[in-house]
Order: structure tokens, then sequence, then C-alpha cells
């Protein structure tokens, strides 16, 4: 790409305030976010911060995409997407001073999970009440669940330093990537040789073989499993299920490997903090700003246009939106190579989860979990073994919702004040799996209907009250997540997270540092690496390498 | 001690310990072979299952076994004739016409979609690049991840075969290499008797589904057959697949190798970390300073070496090795030769398979998971005594079809379910061959649990121990273990269990002769 | 008392009702999932009457595993580092065992309780790692911690208190060596062992006998000066012995995230506890290697100037240049020393002569770095001859 030396030249040698000056009606903006989901917010936010005038475009009235609180029945807020923080990078937070722009993480405590034969497993933060928890299932795991921490930790240890970091391409002899490579293979040489084999190894397994080589019963790995299928349309027996662990595993709170915790005031609360850290900083947020087009001359993206027409031109735009969406709905085929656009098609998305968000008029009981156990503040499942889940992954490869269903469920309103007015409660569940698409076609409202009374109905068997407390229900599905947010076939991870999408295979080989074959166009949102959840960093890397081909240097995460 | 009498002990005479053994010998190491049943060829052996029938028990076609290595060892001259090369693989389907594709794709013949020919060639030429990049590392001992030059050579080479490709077969490569068969094929392809057929080939052995990621892996260890340095083709050898190892082990005597049958090794005796001999069921004890198992890596180090030369965090590593086999065997003798509809007399010749679609395979694949069996199977079947008159009486035929999946332990115990599986899987054939089941004179059912009896695979696992991305190369059977040299001085492993794997090939057999000789002279 | 454990993470110990009398302090810690008290009424007191007269501990945290059966011996012989073949019945040994690549994952005591029967100590839990390293061996593992209730009695005057408590034939018992003793019509093991580095016993009992032990060794110490100890002043007299701490003087390989932290028993100064002759154990050929080559570690008694302990400092050579650091540190009351556990950097030899240590000080809330002057001195620090004398004296 030899254009692209010569453009940066330009673009260094005439700062923005000059460019607008010799185009005045053409560039309205240094650099243009198409989507304010939590990574576009994060691009803007260190693109304002360097200097860059940014405007994120947003195509409904509100603004976090998948990071959202909404107000969906009166006096409940609802995080009716994502619902649980832990991914998103300590380093964003700071650099951005997030907690200033008013973001509270609050830490929870435990998860319990219930069993079919009336029991139940709760993890608990305390060594020892946890040590003593697993016991009551089996003493070796509760010994043997140390050592599978420690392998964790040493696979997070290494993780960590990648995802913060644009991902080099193996293919290329640049200097840059080879320097990359090359602090990529010293990094891994540093776990020593017993470690590398199993690092390797760790990313290609599936969950299962990994959990039997700690583990002994069927509830303890059913437990640890869940988050190996979180968002994921595959089954804790399939191979490549063990990296997904990590990635639910690789997050943390305060510095706690692994922790999960709440943004107060709903998962919104990041996306309104970024805002206000972005406008703060001089940058521009614009809700019902549906960009139509993006719009490419002479291999160089100018701007997008709007779907009521407007348009607006920068010589930056930077796509938050998947890149399916990006390259195939919103920017014309024509500007693209028809190799690469073959590869966006080929790009693997399919949804595997729904979610019930539910207004309580009073806590539930769960009279299998004893009435004073702190777990209940933390994350809620149903599940007793690997194999139950596995078997609710085989009705997603048949075209329909699991039957008996894995869930996730959380009221966070225990512990959230803000919620839900007192004593009553905002319960979300999170459902896996479902499909994108059902054997029998497109989802129907009434396939939505009978897919929420599967799911309530699988609370209810554990839950005597909890049909009789609910006032207010939103399903989703797949087609809901499509429909609303915008995430192409419903996948919460903007591209599914196995190894032929992750590093520098995703989103596509070669295209893997958030830059398009189209020259000032950009992607910034979980289809690129390290992907999803609520992490930030692939607003972050995208937003270091627009600053990088500008040739700014400041503006350094 | 003891008195040295051998260089080298081969315990086992499975193909891969006569290929080694003769190795071995070609180097001047005065080599023992030393094998529990009455004759050699382990798995790879053809027996009679009734009166007048004879079919190979395991596997029933050869595909992967390196041209090399036949050459080197004179085969020819020890006897192996081919009854059949080029063999062409049959997609049977009850709606459609049947699919027969081969590795001459000139050949190729049926309802072909518009384009999907030249599709499916394009992909080929292309999976086939990259099996040869898996073949060349098939043929070398395995590096490991330390900072020694030796390894690192190797590493930086197999990196360089990789970069060799160009730069679009590399990136395609490095991101297929960990995905699901099923996307590729649905990705490149739009014929569902095609897809059936190459989904079923990728899980063949394993207990994966073609939805499971990892899959494009299995696949490409089959492709190595067509890699140019491999012989590329589906072959069957004249007097089934034991007669193979017959040539094996007469090119094996000729070279100096002394063989022993009915001698079932006990155990593996060691004293100070170092290899003495072995022990034989007669309590007889032979020293050699080295001994090399073919037999499978638990069997070898955990029943007849013993846990207790070994640390405890390695037996962990071999315990985990996933041992459980997920394919039976059935044979059928026939009095007369069934019709398969749609088939022709030249198509019945090669491989008919049985896997209409990538969602049969993989839901045959979900049973399991759960330790069941599947009720509705997929099927590789052969009719050896189309081309091979040596295995049946003349005018009768032999059928021998490999059945997934079948679990090594049925959860509700094998004893009753044993006769209903067997009808199940001849139900399924009769969809295909209607006439077929009023022709079956004996039938013979070999579960996973019955290849491990009789052959002592551990788990009846053909490949001795699953394949798959996360089980190839250095990590065969497991790190620590994947050079052929075990922890304990002078042992090694010769066997399917060990890089490449399994598939009659023999690879495993020459790479642990050359880790042997390597140890030989240091 | 009985809250379920997501209330009351940490169990009491069977003499949890005379150790919450006897501390006044509340100051508690947690030990292996039980209470633990770290001081009844003022460390020093605790520590003088240690080394002065006699003092209590409860010691029945301490992870108890019974291995019996008839590979016993091969099986202990392939786990750990020495030759346990050695061992009578009616011994006890000092033990270190470690993983596949030499690195030390715990120390423990072994009782040879028979023939075919012991009995392993130790901090920390390692079932999953006994049992696994039981595979093709014909023996039973179990953990039997809650099956003993367990007490140190240490210091000059234990011996006196035993005797006065009844237990007959300890006058013969040499230091690592146990017997059993008849007590209110049952059986007690008492072992002379300890974390003390003096004359001591550890008596181990039934649970159901431990608050009648507890008054019965109190009563009958009431005229030797007996007291209940906790683990601060445990901690003081384990450095004065020179013994080392897992977690403290080194991270168990098993728990470490980088691989490097694990520590072989050559760099931990106990290649004593490495026997090459007895056949394979787990991690020998890494041993032999790492024998053949060079630890990257080794470790060392420090004597240091001043007064101040050097918790946690660093160690330089001529004030420049960093190899090593302090693992464990205290003023000694008794040697009148400051002294110091530590670990340098191997084939530092020539530079042991001019070693330096830096040492932050907080002096009325005002921190200050001191570079003081240290010499490598041999371990135990603190090591009278009454630790051994057999028969023991009164004192």
């Amino acid at each position: 790409m030899p254009a692209r030396g010569l453009i940066r030249a330009r673009v260094a040698e005439i700062s923005p305030p000059l460019i607008r000056q010799q185009f005045p009606l053409m560039l309205s903006y240094d650099a243009i976010i198409i989507g304010a989901g939590h990574n576009g917010l994060v691009t803007a936010c260190y693109l304002a911060r360097a200097g860059l005038r940014v405007v994120v475009l947003e195509g409904n009235p509100y603004i976090g995409g998948a990071t959202v609180s909404r107000e969906l029945y009166p006096g409940f807020t609802y995080s009716n997407c994502s619902y649980v923080c832990s991914l998103f990078r300590p380093e964003i937070f700071r650099t951005l001073d997030l907690p200033r722009y008013g973001l509270q993480v609050i830490p929870y405590e435990g998860s319990v999970t219930m069993t079919r034969d009336g029991g139940y497993f709760a993890s608990f933060v305390d060594h020892d009440a946890n040590r003593r928890e697993i016991s009551r299932f089996s003493k070796r795991d509760a010994e043997n669940y140390d050592r599978f921490s420690h392998e964790m930790s040493r696979q997070c240890r290494f993780i960590k330093k990648f995802l913060l970091t644009t991902p080099p391409d193996p293919t290329s002899f640049k200097w840059r990537d080879l320097k990359d490579l090359a602090s990529l293979g010293a990094a891994f040489y540093d776990l020593g040789e017993t470690q590398m084999y199993d690092t390797i190894r760790f990313y290609t397994m599936s969950c299962a073989d990994l959990l039997d080589q700690y583990f002994e019963s069927d509830v303890i790995k059913g437990v640890i499993a869940g988050s190996s299928i979180i968002g994921t349309a595959l089954g804790p027996y399939s191979p490549g299920t063990a990296y997904v662990m990590l990635h639910h595993y690789m997050g943390e709170v305060d510095g706690t490997i692994g922790a999960w915790g709440y943004a107060r005031g709903g998962m919104g609360s990041i996306a309104t903090a970024l805002a206000n850290a972005l406008q703060a900083h001089g940058g521009e947020v614009r809700v019902n700003a549906e960009v139509n087009d993006v719009i490419v001359k002479d291999g160089r993206v100018c701007g997008v246009a709007l779907k009521d027409g407007e348009e607006l031109h920068a010589a930056t735009v930077a796509s938050n939106l998947d890149v399916k969406r990006t390259f195939l709905n919103i920017m014309d085929e024509r500007d693209l190579p028809a190799e690469f656009v073959r590869r966006v098609q080929r790009f693997k998305i399919r949804g595997s989860s729904g979610k019930l968000n539910i207004a309580l008029d009073g806590m539930p009981s769960f009279p299998q979990i004893p009435e004073n156990c702190p777990a209940r503040r933390g994350d809620m499942h149903i599940t007793d073994s690997m194999e139950r889940i596995e078997r609710a992954y085989d009705d997603w490869k048949s075209g329909t919702w699991s039957k008996d269903p894995y869930v996730d469920m959380l009221i966070p309103s225990q512990i959230d004040p803000t919620l839900a007015p007192p004593g009553q409660h905002m319960m979300s569940v999170f459902v896996q799996y479902a499909p994108p698409r059902l054997a029998s076609g497109d989802w129907t409202d009434a396939d939505r209907d009978a897919f929420g009374s599967t799911v309530v109905d699988a609370i209810g068997a554990y839950s005597p009250d909890f049909k009789d407390r609910i006032r207010h229900m939103e399903v989703r599905t797949p087609r809901e997540l499509e429909a609303e947010i915008g995430l192409t076939e419903g996948n919460i991870f903007q591209g599914e997270l196995t190894l032929d999408q992750l590093m520098f295979n995703r989103p596509v080989p070669g295209y893997a540092q958030y830059r398009s074959p189209v020259e000032g166009m950009y992607l910034c949102g979980s289809s690129t690496h390290p992907g999803g959840g609520v992490m930030g960093a692939p607003g972050a890397n995208a937003a270091r390498e627009i600053l990088r081909d500008l040739g700014r240097k400041d503006g350094q995460l | 001690m003891k008195s040295v009498r051998y260089d080298a002990i081969v315990v086992g005479g499975g193909h891969n310990g006569l290929v080694c053994a003769n190795y071995l010998a070609r180097a001047r190491q005065r080599v023992l072979l030393l094998e529990a049943a009455d004759q050699v060829g382990g798995a790879a052996a053809t027996e009679s299952f009734a009166p007048g029938f004879r079919v190979s028990s395991c596997a029933h076609l050869v595909y992967l076994f390196d041209p090399s290595i036949s050459a080197e060892l004179k085969l020819a001259d020890h006897g192996l004739v081919w009854s059949a090369v080029d063999l062409p693989s049959v997609a049977l389907s009850q709606e459609r016409a049947v699919l027969s594709i081969s590795s001459d794709p000139t050949l190729s013949a049926g309802e072909w979609m518009s384009g999907e020919h030249k599709r499916f060639d394009a992909l080929m030429a292309r999976m086939t690049r990259f099996a040869s990049v898996l073949q060349n590392l098939y043929t070398r001992v395995p590096p490991r991840l330390r900072n020694r030059r030796g390894d690192i050579v190797a590493l930086v080479q197999a990196a360089w075969r990789i970069r060799r490709l160009g730069r679009d077969d590399m990136r395609e490569l490095l991101r297929i290499a960990g995905m699901n068969i099923a996307d590729l094929l649905d990705d490149e392809l739009n014929d569902d008797r095609l897809k059936g057929m190459l989904a079923f080939d990728a899980v063949l052995g394993t207990r994966l589904g073609p939805r499971a990621p990892n899959t494009v892996f299995t696949w490409l260890h089959r492709l190595v057959s067509r890699a140019p340095a491999a012989h590329g083709g589906i072959m069957h050898p004249l007097g089934g697949v034991g007669a193979l190892c017959d040539a094996l082990s007469r090119s094996a005597q000729a070279a100096g190798v002394e063989i022993r049958t009915g001698a079932r090794v006990e155990s593996i005796m060691c004293d100070a970390d170092r290899v003495t001999g072995v022990r034989v069921a007669d309590g007889e004890e032979i020293g050699a300073r080295q001994v090399i198992s073919n037999a499978d890596p638990q069997q070898t180090l955990l029943s007849l070496l013993g846990a207790r030369e070994l640390d405890t965090e390695f037996v962990r590593r071999v315990r985990d090795v996933p041992m459980a086999g997920t394919a039976a065997k059935l044979h059928l003798a026939i009095d007369d030769l069934p019709t398969f509809v749609g088939v022709d007399p030249e198509q019945a010749r090669g491989r008919l398979v049985i896997a209409p679609n990538i969602d049969y395979v993989e839901r045959a694949s979900n049973a399991i998971k759960y330790g069941e069996y599947a009720p509705q199977p997929v099927i590789e079947i052969t009719i050896p005594s189309l081309h091979d008159s040596t295995l049946a009486p003349p005018g009768k035929h032999v059928l021998s079809a490999i059945v997934q999946y079948a679990p090594y332990t049925l959860r509700a115990g094998w004893g009753a379910h044993r006769d209903e599986f067997a009808d199940c899987v001849i139900a399924v054939l009769a969809e295909y061959a209607p006439d077929l089941p009023d022709k079956i004179v004996e039938r013979q059912l070999l579960l996973p649990v019955d290849i491990e009896q009789r052959y002592g695979m551990t788990g009846g696992h053909w490949h001795h121990g699953e394949l798959g991305l996360e089980r190839f190369w250095m990590w065969r059977p497991t790190p620590g273990a994947a050079q052929y040299q075990m922890p304990v001085e002078g042992l090694f492993l010769c066997g399917a269990g060990c890089h490449p794997g399994g598939g009659v090939m023999g690879l495993a057999g020459r790479n642990a002769a050359r880790a042997v000789l390597a140890t030989a002279r240091p | 008392m009985n809250e379920p454990h997501y209330l009351q993470p940490l169990l009491p110990t069977p003499f949890h009702s005379r150790t919450q009398a006897a501390c006044c302090t509340a100051l508690w810690s947690g030990w292996a999932g039980y209470q633990s008290a770290r001081c009844y009424t003022h460390v020093e007191f605790e520590y003088f009457a240690a080394r002065n007269q006699a003092t209590l501990f409860d010691l029945s945290p301490m992870i108890k595993y019974r291995i019996a059966g008839s590979d016993s011996l091969p099986y202990l012989n392939r786990l750990m580092t020495r030759d346990v073949g050695k061992l009578a019945v009616g011994r006890v040994a000092y033990t270190v065992w470690c993983n596949d690549v030499g690195k030390v994952l715990d120390d423990g005591t072994l009782f040879r309780l028979d023939d075919n029967e012991y009995l392993l100590c130790a901090q920390d839990r390692h079932l999953p790692w006994l049992q696994d390293s039981a595979i093709g061996f014909d023996l039973e593992v179990e953990d039997v911690s809650e099956r003993f209730a367990a007490l140190a009695l240490q210091g000059p005057t234990s011996y006196a208190i035993v005797q006065r408590m009844g237990f007959d034939d300890l006058m013969s018992l040499r230091p690592f060596g146990w017997r059993r003793v008849k007590y209110r019509g049952a059986e007690l093991i008492v072992s002379r062992t300890g974390f003390s580095g003096d004359l001591g016993y550890e008596i181990w009992s039934a649970p159901d006998q431990a608050e009648s032990l507890w008054d019965d060794l109190m009563a009958a110490g009431a005229d030797f000066g007996l007291m209940p100890m906790g683990s601060d002043a445990l901690e003081l007299l384990r450095i004065e012995a020179g013994y080392l701490l897992p977690n403290a003087d080194f991270m168990p390989a098993d728990h470490a995230t980088r691989a490097s932290r694990g520590r072989s028993p050559f760099e931990l100064g106990l290649g004593w506890l490495v026997d090459f002759n007895k056949g394979h154990f787990v991690g020998r050929r890494a041993l032999q290697a790492e024998r053949a080559g060079s630890g990257r570690y080794t470790f060392v008694g420090l004597d240091i100037d001043g007064n101040k302990p050097a918790h946690e400092s660093l160690i330089y050579h001529r004030r420049r240049e960093l190899i090593g650091h302090v693992t464990s540190a205290m003023w000694s009351p008794t040697c009148k020393r400051n002294i110091a556990i530590a670990e340098l950097q191997a084939g530092r030899e020539a530079m042991l002569d001019d070693l330096w240590v830096e040492i932050y000080l907080k002096k009325e809330l005002k921190w200050e770095k001191l570079m003081v002057r240290c010499r490598v001195v041999p371990r135990p620090f603190f090591d009278p001859p009454r630790r051994l004398a057999t028969p023991p004296a009164a004192y």
C-alpha cells in the first residue's frame, strides 16, 4: 500500500485545523465513529484526547449499543444486553479517568448454581469457604480447584499482555510485524518449556478435556464449564472452548483476576461515562443519526451519509459496527477487493444467546439456596453437569432454542439501589442457547414468546413464586438483538471466538490491524482483536492505529 | 546387571513395530521383535471370521502408508501386491444419484451441480498443498520448544515451509487449521452428498462431529495421502491389510530382525532410570540396551514400564490422554453381491460412504458424547472380495464396514445392546442396499471394547489415543514424550500413539527408529 | 460455633474452647482453614516462655495424611527425595518432595507408624498429588487431619512437664523419635519434634480428648512456667532455628504462576535430603541434571549490623549490585543478633565478603533507608545442647 505513506505524510504536515481551512465544506470532522457502542466511544475518546475533532454517530436514540441501561418499565433500569463488567481494561479506565465521569464498578460475591436434585453449589470469594463448599462434592476437587486456578492465572498472565496490542501479521516481513512477533515469541518463551506446550494446547482443547484433568464431580465441572460457552455456538465438549473460558476469566476488578462486577446504574453507566469523557475532550455524540453509506472516493474514505441524506465529511472513519454490517451493509462492495468481501461474507457470526429482562415486584424465593448465603447476590445458574449444557447445545445445532437452557441469572438490584424501586427487583437472565434462525425459518413473535416461556418455566421450576412476581418482561432472541442494536445474527461478540477468528485472523487475515482495504476506513468494534465482551480493547487498539497513521505518537495508551 | 544380548527389543509386531525394527536392523543393530499373538500385524491384520471368509480386522483400506518406506524396505520384493489402487469414494444417497470421486479428478462422475466440480478441485488443490506441509512434518521427529540448535532449526524449517506456501495460502492455513470442517465445506461447496462424505472423512476415527473445531486438521491428516510425496489414493493389498504386515515381516527378517511370536511382554525392566530389557510372560528376561514399544502410550508407560519409574505430573499427562475408541467394525459374510442402489460395478469396488449430509454426520456424533451409540450411524463400506479373491469363497463376498459412532463404554452396558446395534447398522445398510439382509450368512461386530481385547489397544482406539490439533506433533501423545524417547533412558515408543498418529502409515515406526539411532550415536 | 462455612469460613480446632478462653488479644488468623491464635497475651512473653520455660501451641490445623498398604515404602521412596527406607518404625523424618522438574512442592514430617503405615504432616493440602503419585502402587492415602488434635509442647521445661503428666518411657526418646503413651484410658502419640529448634514434644491425640489434654498439660505445667503460645511467637522461634517456611522463604512450585519461581532442594540448601542411590523418585532426572550443572540460587543465614529487622530487604554486593533478598528476618532476643534468612544468586561466593542489606525503616512516621553491612553465618542461629540431650534434663 504505497499510497498510505503519502497520505500520512500529508496529514502529518497539515494539522487538522489547516485541513478544515483548505476544504471548509468537505471536512466537517477529523474522524467519524460509526456507532456509539462502548468500543466506538473508547476510540472516540482516545482520538479526542489527541486533539482530533471527533463525532460519534449513533442510529438509535440512545448510546451504548449493547452496553446500555434503559428504563423499559417505569422505575426499573434494565441492563438489557450486556449485564456484568469484568473484561473492561483497567488501563482504559485509568487513562480516560472514567470514575471521574461517573463510573463505579462494584465486585459481586460469588455465584450459585441450583441442581436438579434440589441441591446447590455456591462459589465464594473467601478461599476457605470456597474450598469447603467444593468439598461437599469432592474433597479432591476442592484441592484441585487451586491447581486449576493457578493454571488459569498462568494463562491470564500470558494473554493479558496481548489484549492492548495490535496483532502482528505472521505473514509480513515488515519491521513492525517482525518486532511484534518477536516480542510475542519472547513472552511465550518466558513461560518455560512445559508451560509453552500447555499454553498452545490450552488454545486448541475443549473445556471438557481441560476440566476432566482436574475434577471428578459432574456438578463442579458443569459449574465451571458455564463460562466456556457464554455467547458461543459451541458446547463444552467442543475443542476451542477452553479458550472461551479464558476469555471470561481474563478480566479483573481492582486487580483481582477473574472477578466480575456490576456497573452502578447498569451497564449503560459505562457508555455514559465514556460519552462524558468524550465531551470533556471536545468530542461530539449524535444520536438518531444512522449511517446509511460510507462515502469512498478514489479508494479513500471521505465521509458518511446519514439516513436522512445529510453528509458528514472526514478523512478518518472508524466503524464500531461488526465486520459484516460495516463492509456489506454501509459500504459499497465495489469499493472493496472481491477477495476481501468474500472473506467478510464467510466471517462466522452466528448468535447463540437470548436474554430476558424482568421487573419483579419482590425478591423471588429460591428454596434450594440457603436464605443467608451471600452467593445469592452474585450470578445464579441452573445446571448439573457439562452433559446437561452440551445437550442444550445439541438443540442449537438442530435449529431450535434449548428446551433445557443454561441460564446466567442476576438480580443486581440487590446491591445496586438505582435499578429498581425499594423492595422490588430487576432481574437479568442470559440464556444459552438460541440459534440465529430456527429450523422452521426466521424467528417469529410466537417463537420468541415460546422461547420466553421455556426460560420462565425453567426458572420457575426452581423458584415457586417467580412467575407471580413478574411485572414486566422483555424477551430477546438473536432476532431482537440484531434488530435493536445491530448485532448481526445476534452474536454478542460481533463474531465467534474460535481459533480461526482470533488474533491475526480477526476479522479477516491480513486485515487484523484495525485497517481496511479502503484508506482511512477502520474497524474498532468487537469484530477485531481481542474480541467481544465489554472490554474496550478493540476500541483503544483501533485508536492507536489511527493515530499512528495520522503520524501522531501522542495519545498512546 | 545381566548381560545385554540385544541392542534393541521391539515390543509388539504391529506395522509400526515391524517398520521400526527393520530400520534398526538395517543400521546394524541386533534387534528382537516380540509379538504376543501368533502372527504379526497387530490391528493391521487379515483374519477369518467365518469359514472361508477373511477380512481386514481393523483398517480395511490403506491410504497413508508412506511410499518411501515401501520402497526402502522393498515390500514389493517381499510379496506385497496391491489388489486395487486408486479406489473411488462413493457418496451414497437416498434422494439423489450417488456421487463418486477418486484421486484422479478426470474420473469423477455422477451428478454434479454446476461449477461444483471446479470448486471441489480448487479446494482439494489447496488442501493438498497444506497436506504437503503436514506430510513433511510427519516424516520427522518433532522438535522440542527449547533453546537447542537442532530444535530451533527444526522449528524454523517448519515455519519456513508454511511461509513458502505464499502469503495467501499461509494466511488460509493459519486460519483454517483450528476450524471446523462443516463451516469450511459450507463456505466452499454446495453439494450435500459431497460435503457429507468429506465431513465423514474428517471425523473418521475421532470422537468429534463435523461442527467441532479442529476437524479441518483431522481432515488434513487424512489428506496427507494426497501430498505429492505420499502415494495419493486409496489402496487395498492383495490378501487384506494383513498382507502388508506379512510383507513387512518378511522384509524385517531379511534385514536380520529376529521375530518371536507368541511372546507376550509382561514388563519392561529398568534400573536407575535406564531400561535393561523386558520380561516375557513365561518369566524369561531378555536384556537389551533399548526397548521400543509399539504398544499404546498408556499401556507402555503405565502397565509395561509402570508409573513407579516415572514422575507424577508425567503420569497424570499420560493418564489424561483420551484413549476411548469411537469406531466399530462390522463384517458380513454374504453369499451374493448386494445391490447398492445407483452404484455401478466399478464404483462398488471402492469405498461406499453413508454420510448423506453434514447434519447427518453431526447428529450421529451426538451419541458418543453421552455414552450412547449412534442410531443412525455413519458408515464406510468396502467389499474387498470384488478385487481380492483370496478373501471369500468363489461367488461369495465379504463386506467390511467401519461404523461410527460406537462408544467404548455404552452407558447402558454393551451386553444386550451389542446385537441391537448390529441390527441397527444392518438396517441402515439396507436402506441403501435393500437386498443385503437376505444375503448375510454370518456377521461379526467388533466394538472398541473388542478391539481393545483382541489387539491390546487401550480403549480400542485406532490411533492409540485421540488424534487432534491439541494432540499432534510436539503434543503427541503428550509433551515430554513426543520425540519417541520416553523419560526413562533407552525406552522409546513407536506406535500410532506417537507423532504422526494412526492410519496404516509406518511413519511413526521409521521416525522412532531415527530417534533411537540418534541416541545411539551421541 | 456451628455457622455454615459461608458465614464462618474458618473452622475451630478441637482445642477451641480452651484457646479462645486463653486468648486475651482477639488476634486470630487463618491456618489451613482453621482458626489459629496469633497471640494469647503478648508476643514477647510467649517467645521468652518458649526459650526459658515452655509453651503450648495448637498444632491441630497441620494437614495429616495416613499412608498405609503393602507398597507404602516404595511409594514414599518414589515420592520423597530422601531415602525413606532408612526410617525405622518409631522414628520421624523431615522431608521434602518435588515435582517433575525437581522443584520443591512442600516440606513436612514423616512418621513411620508401622512397617507399612506412615503419617505425613504438612502445612498445606496435597491430596491430589499424593493420590496421583499412588497410581501403580498398592496402598491407601487418606487425609486424617480431623482425626487428630495436636499440640506442640516446646521449651526447656517441656520434659519436666511430660514427666509430671505421667507419660512413661520418654526419658530415652531421642530427637525425631515417637512413642505411644497411655492417657486417660486411651493412647496418645508423643514425638520429640517441633518447629522451635529447642527441646520439645508434639502430642497427637484423638479430638475428643483435646480439651482434657489441654487442661491436664496446663495443670502439669503450672509449676514450670507453661503458657499458651500463638503463631507470631512461633515465627520468631523458627527463624532462630533456621527452618524454612513455605510461602515465606520459598514458593511451593505448584502455587507459582511464573515457572521460574520454583526452587530445588539444592537451591534451598536442602541437598542433604536428596538421595540419588535409592532408585527412581519424582524429580530425580531433573535434580541429577541440576547437580551436574549448578543451581540458580542459594540460601544463607545472615548476621546484620544494627538491630533493625531486615524484613523484605534487598541484598547488594558493594552496595550496588543486587544479588538477592531477605526472606525472613528478626532481631533475635536470645542470640542478641539481627538475623535473617536470605536467598542469593548462586555462584556469587566471591561476593559474600562485601554484602549490604537495604532496610526501610519508619522512625516516628518518617521513612529512612539504611544500607547495613551483613555477613553470612551458619544456620541454625540458635542451637542449644538441650535440644539433643537424651535423656533430657529438667532445666
